[in-house]
């Protein structure tokens, strides 16, 4: 698979072992539900405005369905329509090459510092380390990206990546690191966030204007007219897309929609998905270059880094549908909890549970797709339709794969299996078992409940009681009380879902 | 071979399930969608609506409106005002401001130190509460409306756009386009909106009712 960059965060543990750090913060846990709780009220409050929201999903599910389809297509009317007004079109199949395209286009304008609107895209492809190599100082702008460089910190939303930070923790940050960036921050620093913008507003001025490149990521791109769409809030994308002489937009091939029509129903959805706004304060949309108004020289730079792999799958390709607007993140349980450094990817929450092992092989992340409970909130939120639960099930069947694939023997769990499977094809065998399994975890048990085991079975128990199971089971009652030998009707051949869920369970166990 | 064909193949590759032809698929539109929300009262839905945002809105008749551009100048207590080539003379109200024309260009210095801006507008969405700016006659370059603490937009009524298709459809692509939605803001500190970042701090929206809009509405 291309590229290691940052889409995997090298030597960041798995899933579980990083989950289990990150619930034990209970500021950072505190501030999560606040600031997910303060959002998925918004979302659901602008959404509920429109009446036809579950159409505009519709639809925008089949713009970006039907463009990925004809991908090749899309992005070659792209770059010839950006060609036609002006801009210069590149293409980078992994993260290496794109970094070197920008670090080439940034030296030849002689610059050794540039500013940049928040992006995902140039996080995954770890762009500011490689701009650092070369001498080249990025500097972010956005203010949780500003918040996240300052800190040495790494991001753990995609739209707010210092979301896991409170007020008093940016604060310290500012007063602590600004003055090396730059501008130091003012005296009497409060913690009020109006207070933290200004003094961000104030830091990040001088940088703006004497800017000679920028560089930025875009939200989308239309095919027919060639016009790139940013989104944003403060300003800082503004700044950025029009005051240097030389724009670099790095842009994953996924983005592009096919015309400039399209952008109607996207432009409804994702600042309600995103932020709970009706419409973000500032959105640009720039075609090439024009004279006399903003950047001279337009670059984009267009981004495989795994994409395509995504794409081969049939049904893991609606994870490029994303318009990375993090409602997903927002409404998952796993995610108010965990944060997002635990996904130990760029990309967290389900949509990173999904994307991040598509773009780097399920070997590299195979704890990412059981990283959530299956309970669909995401694929409620989604304003394009991304079916995560499935996409999330058919993954885990790939990690199994790849793991009995990587081994000569098989694991533990698949052993397990065998012997459910083997338990419960034979009705005396089950008998046998759950006889055997009550009487065990009767002896383990205290006052009703299961808790903490040794070996194999600590990693169930580690994190959850279990209720002890009954003396007797129900097939054991039923030939008991009514008495003639029979079992339930049905049973015979294949036990019945609820009857003997405890040892199923048990048998499920990882 | 280079970035570009080993990425077309590799999409290609990946592809290998639909069938290649000459015309990508169209995307047939989802009956319903296309819904009006806006409602008969555009102008009342704007004004309120970017009201929402901490945008500050006055509605006001054609004759006024320079007399309303005094007033959120003045409230601001803007003593410098970029002018950008091509705005009407009639909406520029006499005061003893600085006036900044941006010919020859200004510097991003000097656009950084004017305290505000006046421009008009390329269009307005009800909606969303936004106004559209193109770059064009009476809007000038984007770094005008960027710069400078205070935007005072003019928009006319008529200009209005109940929603975001409808306004899109209005707009030429090729020119340089930005969505207002009030004054720039922030939700990066615990997801709280905080007004006032980088962009202007403070956005005034003077709408003129103008009677045009009187035979739009009739037509509805
Ligand atoms: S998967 Fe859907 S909900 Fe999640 S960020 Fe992407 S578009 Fe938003």
């Amino acid at each position: 698979m291309s590229g290691a960059d940052n889409v995997i965060w090298l030597g960041a543990p798995a899933f579980p072992d990083a989950a289990r750090t990150a619930l034990a913060d209970t500021r950072q846990r505190a501030n999560l539900r606040r600031a997910t709780g303060t959002i998925r009220d918004k979302r659901l409050a602008v959404a509920a405005e429109l009446e036809d929201w579950e159409e505009l999903r519709e639809r925008a599910a089949a713009v970006k369905r039907s463009t990925l389809r004809h991908l090749d297509q899309h992005l070659l009317r792209l770059e010839q329509a950006v060609t036609a007004a002006g801009g210069t079109v590149h293409w980078a199949a992994d993260a290496a090459e794109a970094n070197r395209i920008v670090t080439n286009l940034v030296q030849a304008t002689g610059e050794s510092e540039v500013v940049k609107v928040k992006s995902m895209a140039t996080q995954e492809i770890g762009l500011n380390e490689a701009l650092a190599e070369a001498g080249i100082r990025a500097y972010e702008t956005d203010l949780a990206e500003l918040i996240v460089q300052l800190g040495n910190d790494r991001p753990s939303h995609i739209l707010v990546p210092a979301i896991h930070r409170g007020r008093s923790e940016i604060r310290e940050i500012f007063q602590r690191e600004m003055g090396a960036w730059g501008k130091p921050a003012p005296e009497g620093l409060t913690d009020d966030p109006r207070d933290l913008a200004e003094a961000a507003r104030l830091h990040l001025r001088e940088k703006f204007l004497r800017a000679k490149v920028a560089v930025s990521g875009a939200n989308f791109a239309a095919a027919d007219t060639g016009t790139v769409v940013v989104v944003e809030s403060e300003g800082n994308g503004r700044m950025c897309l029009t005051l240097p002489e030389t724009l670099i937009t790095v842009m994953g091939i996924e983005k592009v929609l096919p015309s400039f029509t399209d952008l109607d129903v996207f432009l409804q959805l994702l600042p309600r998905s995103s932020t709970g706004e009706r419409m973000n304060p500032y959105t640009s949309l720039w075609t090439g270059v024009t004279e006399d108004d903003g950047p001279q020289y337009f670059h984009l730079v267009l981004l495989d880094n795994g994409r395509t792999a995504t794409l081969a799958d049939e049904v893991g390709r609606q994870a490029l549908s994303c318009i990375r607007c993090s409602a997903c993140l927002n409404v998952c349980p796993v995610y108010e909890r965990t944060g997002g450094h635990a996904y130990g990817s760029v990309y967290p929450g389900p949509i990173g549970a999904v994307l991040t092992p598509q773009l780097v092989g399920i070997e590299q992340a195979a704890s990412l797709p059981f990283a959530s409970t299956l309970c669909g909130a995401c694929y409620d939120a989604c304003p394009v339709k991304i079916n995560i639960p499935e996409v999330l099930v058919h993954l885990r069947a790939e990690a199994v794969e790849a793991k009995r694939a990587a081994r000569l023997l098989p694991t533990p769990e698949a052993l397990a299996m065998k012997a459910a499977g083997a338990v419960l094809a034979s009705p005396r065998r089950l008998a046998a078992a759950q006889r055997l399994g009550a009487f065990g975890a009767r002896l383990v048990a205290r006052d009703g409940r299961i808790g903490a085991l040794p070996g194999p079975f600590a990693r169930w128990s580690g994190t959850r009681d279990t209720p002890a199971p009954a003396r007797e089971s129900l097939r054991a009652w039923w030939r008991r009380t009514r008495g003639d030998g029979d079992t339930p009707q049905g049973s015979r051949t294949r036990g019945r879902p609820g009857e003997n869920s405890r040892t199923t369970e048990e048998g499920e166990r990882r | 071979m280079n970035g570009r064909d080993t990425v077309l193949r590799s999409i290609r590759g990946a592809l290998s399930d639909v069938p290649r032809s000459g015309t990508p698929d169209a995307v047939p539109a989802p009956p319903g969608s296309g819904a009006d929300h806006a409602g008969p009262d555009v102008v009342g839905l704007f004004a309120e609506r970017a009201a929402d945002y901490r945008a500050t809105v006055v509605r006001v008749p054609e004759g006024e409106a320079a007399a309303a551009v005094a007033r959120a100048l003045a409230r601001a207590g803007a003593r410098s005002l970029v002018v950008p080539p091509g705005f009407p003379e009639d909406l520029l109200p006499p005061g003893d401001w600085a006036r900044l024309a941006d010919v020859p260009p200004l510097s991003i210095g000097q656009l950084d130190a004017a305290d505000a801006v006046v421009t008009t507008a390329a269009g307005a969405i009800a909606v969303t509460g936004t106004v559209v700016l193109d770059s064009g006659p009476g809007q000038g370059r984007r770094a005008l409306t960027l710069l400078p603490d205070q935007h005072v937009c003019v928009v006319r009524s008529s200009q209005i756009a109940g929603d975001v298709p409808e306004a899109l459809g209005r707009l030429d692509p090729l020119r340089p386009l930005t969505l207002v939605s009030g004054p720039s803001a922030t939700s990066d500190i615990e997801l709280e909106r905080v007004e006032g970042v980088h962009g202007p701090r403070t956005l005034d929206i003077v709408v003129i009712e103008d009677l045009s809009l009187c035979g739009r509405l009739g037509a509805r």
